[in-house]
């Protein structure tokens, strides 16, 4: 799997703009999240797929292409943070109750919700760490699973290049007679 | 943002700011959410063109484009209106051709609830554009417009949409006059890196077997001038694909014609030989290059590209040139004549080695020009426009077997002459193109060369050109079949030949008699010349019929996936029983 992190603009369409980059070539997206910036007018956004690296460079290149992308950086093979959330629900009996809550506490995770019928935990981490927790807890019973997707962290300084804004051509005024 | 001049409706906004676009003339059909807009045009000095179906607006403002460099606009109706755009966005698309589509949309208010004629126009044509818009309200309206025509004409150009819902054309607002344009965004790379190109015209210099592959870009980015001195600073053999031909005049000795699967033997044999490819302003086609493997195998490759994206999309090259190709072309011709002294005369016994080889492959398979006794062959056909237009009239053409005969011996003197649909390929584009192309360009002999199949999908553009008077000399290449998938039936199906016969055709000069023009049928080579000197000589619209050999093929081919230099040169000889 591969990461791509995406600085768009936050409008409406940009995200079907970003994906159809992709499903145009028949490629399926793993998981996605996309959420505000600092700066409102922006979003950040995570895609994780499974391409070929020819293909993803191509792909990334007609990220950057898109009008509404600002950057869109491969992480792959550069040093990033990548963590993703998972709300687990897992139903167990009575007696397993301590060991599942120890299992818990070694993923660093957090019980949310707690009943007669089993616990709603949350942890996150690295998507792989979290496919463990998943199974640990499938052992001990049905499960629930909701996941984020990744959301992911560049730590090289990369400097967002951005155009600037340029003078519109000059114009002459089409109507000088009143018109209404 | 200041606001200022008076009052207006939405509509009359998007007619001040496409008059300040400097649009005069527009493609475009009406319909129930356009009202407005068409109403505020009734009184606008801006001329419409009322087509006769909206693909044909597209392509007819294509025609436009193409033929002047300049933006080409149309427009339709929400619905069906816009769908029918689609493919002539597609066509613009892949072609790369600035257009600016405004489509009416239904009413804010109603949208998402399927209304009459609504049609998700944005989502629809978001991946048939270079990018779209949808209007949400009239103060918004004129920073797209301006917007929508920098994006289409800038950069890598294209078709950029404008999706406008009814109550924005009829909402209140002003003009407000759009002093910049922030798209941060919107990357383009023009300058081209200094080092890279100078490392590019060392490279030109030292080459024993350089080859100059001119695209389409080249005529996008106006490089036409810079194209020529490169040629001639260094004695370049150059072809100029589908997409470029014009760019260096076809009749400048060093135009080594059109490569590719059907190019001529000298363009495909020097791809293949040169020690040094020097592509400028095109995407490596697969049309052009063949099998990849084997393109241009002993070469190393300088590419110039505005689109970062085409760099390394298909043939990874030796030196990336990132940038807009006539300023780049300006700089590497500034280098080169720099380092003229020092290297011109190393490599010039390679040189003439080179150019003596090239020479040789002209003579040895030049395109077939071959004529029949009492049959117009297609070739025949391509020499007597070529002959009438000398390198200068507008010729425009469909998909298929003509379109090749045309880009192989039709000579185009400058760039904006030949109109076709390179990437997409889209059938009927030839007619309504000669429309938009002889708007812009009045004072221009136009041909509209189309296939018998082609020329039937835009016939009701007739009309359009008999109420215009314009003296389009359309001239049908009429085989009776779709003449290239019967070429492909023939030679790669054992001539099983399945839905390609047209055998019904309407009669020429009543159907042209129909619109109020003037038409002929004609099947004899002794006719020809006449007949288009006839067709020329008419002050208004001509339509020629022109009955060709059924069975020709176009030759040289390069089969699918083959490599370009495994061309096949003509028909497969009868085998002698002895």
């Amino acid at each position: 799997m591969q990461t791509i992190s995406i600085l768009l603009e936050n409008k409406p369409g940009a995200l079907l703009r970003v994906t159809g980059v992709l499903s145009a070539r028949g490629y399926n997206i793993e998981s996605l999240t996309v959420a505000k910036t600092l700066d409102p007018q922006l979003s950040r956004m995570t895609i994780v797929v499974d391409v070929e690296e020819r293909i993803r460079t191509q792909v990334v290149k007609q990220i950057n292409k898109l009008i509404n992308v600002l950057q869109a950086t491969d992480l792959t093979d550069s040093p990033a943070v990548i963590r993703e959330m998972v709300l687990v629900r897992v139903r167990c009996h009575q007696e397993s109750r301590t060991t599942v809550l120890k299992e818990a506490e070694i993923f660093h995770s957090r019980v949310v919700d707690s009943s007669t019928e089993g616990f709603a935990i949350e942890a996150t981490g690295d998507p792989e760490k979290l496919d463990e927790f998943i199974e640990v807890m499938r052992s001990y019973g049905e499960i629930d699973v909701a996941r984020s997707g990744a959301i992911a962290m560049s730590l090289e300084s990369k400097k967002l290049r951005l155009q600037p804004p340029v003078a519109a051509p000059a114009t002459t005024p089409a109507f000088t007679e009143p018109r209404l | 943002m200041n606001e200022s001049g008076k009052l207006m409706n939405g509509a009359e906004v998007l007619l001040e700011c496409l008059a300040r676009e400097g649009v005069d003339c527009f493609f475009g059909y009406p319909g129930g959410v356009t009202l407005p807009f068409y109403d505020a045009l009734f009184d606008s000095h801006i001329r419409h063109v009322l087509v006769r179906h909206e693909e044909n607006a597209c392509f007819a403002a294509e025609g436009y484009a193409r033929s002047t460099g300049k933006v080409g606009v149309c427009c339709a109706t929400s619905g069906p209106g816009a769908t029918n755009l689609v493919t002539g966005l597609v066509d613009a698309m892949m072609d790369s051709i600035p257009i600016i589509a405004i489509t009416g949309q239904v009413t804010s208010k109603l949208i998402g609830s399927d209304a009459f004629q609504e049609a998700d126009t944005f989502g629809i044509t978001r991946p048939a554009t270079k990018h779209n818009f949808m209007v949400k309200n009239v103060q918004e309206l004129p920073q797209i417009v301006h917007e929508a025509f920098y994006i289409a004409s800038s950069g890598r150009p294209g078709p950029v949409l404008i999706d406008i819902p009814k109550d924005v054309f009829q909402a209140r607002g002003h003009y407000t006059p759009v002093d910049t344009i922030h798209l941060p965004g919107y990357k383009v790379f023009t300058e081209g890196h200094a080092g890279q190109i100078r490392r590019a015209a060392q490279l030109i210099w030292e080459a024993e077997r350089p080859f100059v592959y001119a695209g389409g870009g080249t005529v996008l980015g106006k490089a036409s001038e810079e194209l020529t001195e490169l040629v001639e600073l260094v004695d370049l053999p150059a072809v100029c694909t589908l997409m470029a031909l014009g760019s260096l005049s076809s009749s400048h000795p060093n135009f080594i014609s059109m490569p590719g699967m059907h190019g001529s033997y000298a363009a495909n044999m020097g791809m293949t030989e040169c020690d040094l490819l020097i592509a400028l302003g095109t995407r490596f086609d697969d049309r052009v290059t063949g099998q990849l493997q084997a393109f241009a195998r002993h070469a190393r490759v300088i590419h110039v590209d505005i689109d970062p994206a085409e760099v390394g999309k298909n043939r990874v090259p030796d030196i990336p040139i990132v940038g807009d190709v006539k300023r780049v072309l300006q700089k590497l011709n500034k280098v080169l004549t720099e380092l003229e002294p020092e290297f011109k005369p190393k490599q010039a016994a390679s040189r003439a080695q080179w150019w003596s080889r090239i020479r040789d492959w002209q003579t040895e398979h030049p395109y077939d020009r071959s004529r029949a006794e009492d049959e117009i062959k297609p070739q025949h056909l391509m020499d007597e426009i070529d002959r009438l237009s000398g390198g200068q009239a507008i010729v425009t053409a469909d998909v298929g077997q003509h379109q090749m005969w045309a880009a192989q011996l039709v000579r185009f003197n400058e760039p904006h002459l030949w109109i076709n649909s390179g990437g997409l390929g889209a059938m009927g584009f030839g007619l309504p193109a000669a429309l938009g192309a002889q708007m812009a360009r009045p004072d221009k002999l136009v041909f509209a060369i189309c296939g018998d199949g082609g020329f039937q999908m835009s016939i009701p553009e007739l009309a359009t050109i008999a109420s215009h008077a314009l003296p389009i000399k359309i001239i049908v290449m009429n085989n009776g079949y779709l003449g290239m998938v019967r070429q492909w039936q023939t030679l790669f199906y054992n001539n099983r030949l399945s839905a390609v016969e047209l055998d019904c055709f309407p009669d020429a000069e009543k159907l042209a008699g129909a619109y109020g023009f003037k038409g002929r049928t004609i099947d004899k080579p002794w006719q020809l010349a006449q007949a288009l000197e006839e067709a020329v000589k008419e002050p208004g619209p001509y339509l020629l019929n022109v009955k060709v050999t059924r069975d020709e093929n176009v030759y040289p081919m390069v089969p699918a996936g083959g490599a370009i230099h495994e061309m096949v040169l003509g028909p497969p000889q009868p085998v002698v029983v002895a």
